[in-house]
Formats: structure tokens, sequence, C-alpha cells
């Protein structure tokens, strides 16, 4: 399963990465292995099987709707690199 | 060229729980920024959230009351994306499975039935509110912003329509039935201007059965920047169309002030969200007791309830609609029935003064400090012909801004209608006396005369004479 340089570019935006074009090549490499390597269990028949979104066989796992105090705004913004008063401050979106 | 609009919303509804969707924090709008979060909510690492069964009861009730179906598997999605209104990143959402899908709502337009496809009702987290600092106090240009996340993690449902209207008029229309289902359920606060319920749209104008290209709205805050803004858009579209233009894909921000829409700077590539099933959170599989439960308290939803009114009451159309498109309204009005009076006579009290009069004030029906038994009584003392409608008008001003009931209001000012025919002769006649040209020319039959005579005996009994018996007994005095 080979991976272009055009997949790995637009990977590397979704994930805001900046990649060099030799990091490019080798990003295209490395994935095109996994992918490879993941390859084989398509060899496997699942038809009838459901696919496996969750591992425990859980469902309907709920709390009550009920308000609990949050945390005090001043822990909240505590570790933030960037915050006016309560606010967290982020650089221009667009 | 045979043109036609096509449009379809979508639109997202704050659900009125006490809690959010995934932790405890409450729900209250405002507050200090911040001061609604957890480390659920803010996305700290190694946190588990929970899903609120009362969300997912709204949403499950939602779907019920627009004829949707229950999927037996949902599960949530994680949508990632980049942009600092979730600090987690994504936002848990629904994708292929949704809590309920392959509905309809039927609305009654003038002369015809619209049925609009509900493709489904899923249940997300709502996103935090950002706020953007710079001069032009939009993103565009902004030097910075800065995040609250209280509303981060609100859940919200979202309702996608099928492409099923047909003009500007119809969206108005589904938006307001929604609106009122939403209230009749219980389950929304549903205040447009506050951001609880939000709407975007998707519009093309399809030219001789030829699909259009699809544009897509947003930023319409109110049912009336909904149909404006889709007018403007229907008209941009033809406009283009007609000049043998294309239309671009693209989606177009609606400014409210200056009337017109304008293209969104998009990023430059295609959303690509991946979803993938959120981890943290096991499916959904609401059991059939439950969800026969959930449809057992499904009400009298808002067209039920007017065809009703129209059955039971008489009510016409147009009254009907605009009763049950509130709740309360439709509430009120019923009450008002209980006390015995004419029906149509309290529609229409409601419908026009007493509207009015809320609407002046900027109260709330809940809050009307016109008991619907005042309302009773105010259509009682007009029927009795106690008063007359005229100053029916002024008594319900005056029981609005007092709090008094109607009966008591005219009580003390006195304001009965002069009925007794002794009592009223006795003004005609000093009328008379004072006014020998007038009566002279009533008595030649000239007709002007008799409005000059009524308004000397209305002014003489500030209004409160019978109109019908003061104008007989001035033609029997007078008879040519």
């Amino acid at each position: 399963m080979a991976v272009s340089i055009e997949d790995v570019e637009h990977v590397a935006k979704l994930a805001r990465l900046h990649l060099t074009g030799e990091e490019k090549e080798t990003i295209r490499r490395q994935l095109s292995d996994v992918l490879e390597h993941a390859r084989v269990i398509s060899e496997v028949d699942t038809s009838g099987v459901p696919p496996t979104s969750h591992a425990l066989p859980l469902v309907n796992v709920y709390r009550e709707d009920e308000a609990r105090p949050s945390l005090d705004p001043d822990e909240v913004v505590s570790n933030a690199a960037w915050a006016v008063e309560h606010s967290f401050k982020v650089p221009r979106i667009l | 060229m045979g043109f036609e609009t096509v449009i379809g919303l979508e639109i997202h509804a704050e659900l009125a729980t006490e809690s959010k969707m995934f932790c405890g924090c409450s729900t209250d709008f405002g507050g200090e920024p911040n001061s609604r979060t957890c480390p659920v909510c803010l996305g700290h690492p190694g946190v588990l959230p929970v899903a609120n069964r009362e969300a997912v009861a709204s949403t499950i009730l939602l779907g019920l009351a627009l004829r949707c179906a229950v999927t037996p598997r949902s599960v949530f999605h994680r949508k990632n994306y980049f942009y600092p209104d979730m600090p987690k990143n994504f936002q848990i959402s629904q994708y292929d499975v949704p809590l309920t899908s392959g509905g309809t709502l039927s609305m009654d337009m003038e002369g015809y039935t619209r049925e609009v496809g509900i493709t489904r009702v899923h249940l997300e987290e709502d996103t935090g509110k950002s706020i953007h600092i710079g001069e032009s106090g939009r993103i565009h240009g902004a030097d910075f912003s800065l995040e609250d996340f209280n509303r981060a993690g609100i859940p919200l449902a979202e309702i996608v329509t099928e492409p099923d209207m047909r003009s500007p008029e119809e969206a108005r229309v589904f938006m307001q039935l929604l609106r009122a289902t939403l209230e009749y359920l219980g389950i929304s606060d549903c205040k447009m201007e506050e951001g609880s319920l939000r709407c975007d749209a998707n519009i093309s104008v399809s030219v001789d059965g030829r699909p259009g290209t699809k544009v897509e709205i947003k930023n319409m805050n109110s049912f009336r920047s909904l149909f404006r803004a889709l007018s403007f858009e229907e008209e941009r579209q033809r406009t283009e169309l007609g000049l043998g233009h294309e239309v671009v894909q693209e989606t177009r921000h609606w400014d409210d002030a200056a009337g017109v829409t304008h293209p969104l700077r998009s990023k430059e590539e295609a959303f690509d969200y991946r979803y993938f099933p959120e981890p943290d959170l096991v499916p959904i599989e609401p059991d059939l007791e439950w969800v026969e439960e959930l449809r057992g308290r499904l009400p009298e939803l808002p067209r039920a309830r007017r065809n009703r009114f129209e059955a039971e009451y008489g009510l016409p159309g147009e009254i009907s609609a605009m009763l049950t498109g509130e709740k309360a309204l439709a509430d009120y009005f019923e009450e008002a029935v209980a006390s015995g009076q004419d029906p149509v006579a309290l529609a229409k009290w409601i419908a026009g003064d007493l509207v009015a009069l809320l609407n002046e004030a900027v109260v709330p029906i809940q809050a009307c400090p016109v008991h619907p038994r005042g309302l009773g009584e105010l259509v009682a003392l007009v029927a009795q012909r106690i008063i007359s409608g005229k100053m029916a008008k002024d008594v319900l001003r005056e029981a609005f801004e007092t709090g008094k009931g109607p009966e008591r209001i005219v009580r003390e000012k006195g304001l009965a209608q002069i009925e007794d025919e002794g009592e009223l002769e006795a003004v005609v006649d000093r009328v008379i006396e004072e006014n020998p040209d007038a009566a002279s020319d009533m008595r030649e039959g000239k007709e002007q005369a008799l409005k000059f005579l009524m308004g000397r005996v209305m002014k003489a009994t500030r209004g409160k004479a019978n109109p019908e018996l003061a104008t007989s007994l001035i033609r029997k005095k007078l008879s040519p």
C-alpha cells in the first residue's frame, strides 16, 4: 500500500506539521510500511464481523443530569500560556 | 427560464439540561468566562466523558416528534479540527449513525401543505465562545481572540432537513414550527438572539429542472434575518443565472445590517474532519421500553393543537396558527376559554391588543399582568354591553398597566356604558336644547347633523353612552 507525497502533504497540513522535502520522503516510506504491515489483516474474511469501534462489551453508560461545582476560573487559566483575566488568549485565527 | 428555489436547513438547538453533555458543569447562560468548566470540558488529558441521560432522552424525544426512527445502536464520533473554540481539538458529535433519522415535519402554508423531510436528528456538544479582539471586531483581521469555554460541552441537538423547502417563506415557517415543537417538548430555551437556537441554510436555484449549485448561508440570528438572507440569496443566484453566470459553490455570511451575503474567505482545502468513533464513550442502544416511555411523553404538538383550535373553538386559521406558535400563548388562550366566554372573541383579543401590549412592554406572556380570567371578564363586559369595544381597549391597557381586573377598573372609574334609557334621554334632551341649529337640520332630514349631535352626546357622557341607544333616541326625538 503506497502512500504518495501528496498524501503526506495533506496529512501534514491537517496536523499543522511543517515538513522538509527530505522528511516528507522518509515519512512517506514509513507510512507505506505501516500500512503494508496492516494490510495483512485485510486478507482475513471479516464478512459478518461487526466493526470493533469499542473493545468493551458495554452500552448505555450514562450519568444523571445533575450540575456539580466547576473549577475555580483562576485555576482554569493557571497553566495557560496566555490569558486575559479568565479567558484564554489565542493568536489570531484567520 | 423556469427557476425553482431549493432550500435545506441545518439547525442547532441547545438542550435545556442542568448539566453539560459529558460532565457536571452547569449550563447556565452567562457567568464569568470559564467559570463553568472542568477538566472534562477543558479537554485535559486522562479524563473520561460520560453521556448525560437527559440529553439523550431529549434528542430521542425530538426525533420522535419529527417522526424519525430511533437507531438501534448509535455511536459518538470525534470530529477533528484545529480551531480554538474546542480545547480538545475535536468536537464529540455523531457521524454515520445518528440517534434518530428519516422523519418528516408537515407545515401548513397558505393554501397548501408542505412535507419537509428530516434527514436526521443527532446529538453533539456545543463549542466555546470566541471573542475576536481587534479593530475589525470580526474574525478577519483580528489581533487575537479570547476563548470562554462555558458553552463548550453544552448538549446540542442537530436537525438536518432534506432540501424540501421551495421559498424563503417556507424556510421561515419551518423554523418557526420547529422552534414551537422544541418549546412544546420543553427541551430547549429556543432563544435565537442568545444563540440557543441557530440555523444555517443551503440554497440553490434550479433552472428548467436542472439542479443548481448549493450555497451555504451562515449567521442568521432571527426568523426575520433567515427570511431576508434567503430572499437576498435567491435573488442573487437568479440574477447570476439569468446573466448566464455560474453560481459558485461556497459558504456565505449574512450581514444583517447591510442586508447582503458575503463570501466567507474559506480555508483553502476542503474540510477533512477525520471522523472516528469516540473510544471513550460506549454505544447507545436505546431499549424499546425506554423509547416507548418517551413516546408516551410526547405532548400535543403545535400543528395538532392548531387544528384542534380550529375545530374545537372555531378559530380562524391565521389566529390559530399565531396562538399555537407559542406554547405559553396557546396555554393562556385555553385558560381564558375556561372562563366560559366566546373563544373567538378571546382569541382575537389575545392575538390583537394583548400581544401588542406585551410586545410594546417587552413582557413574555408567562408574565402577563392580565390574568386569563381577567381577559374573560373583559370579553364578558363587552358581550353584556356594559362597555363598548372601544372602551374595552382602554380597560385592557389599564388592566395591563396596573394589574387590576377589568371588572374592578370599570367599577372604580364608573366606566360602565349608559344603558339606562331615562338617563340617556335626559342627556339627549339637553344636547338638543343646547344645539338648536343642528336639531332643526336633523328635523329637515340632514343626516350630517346626527354625527354632530352624537359627538355632543358622547362628549357629555365622556364616551359612555351606548351608541345604538343614543342614536335611536336622537332619531326618535328629531324625526322629520
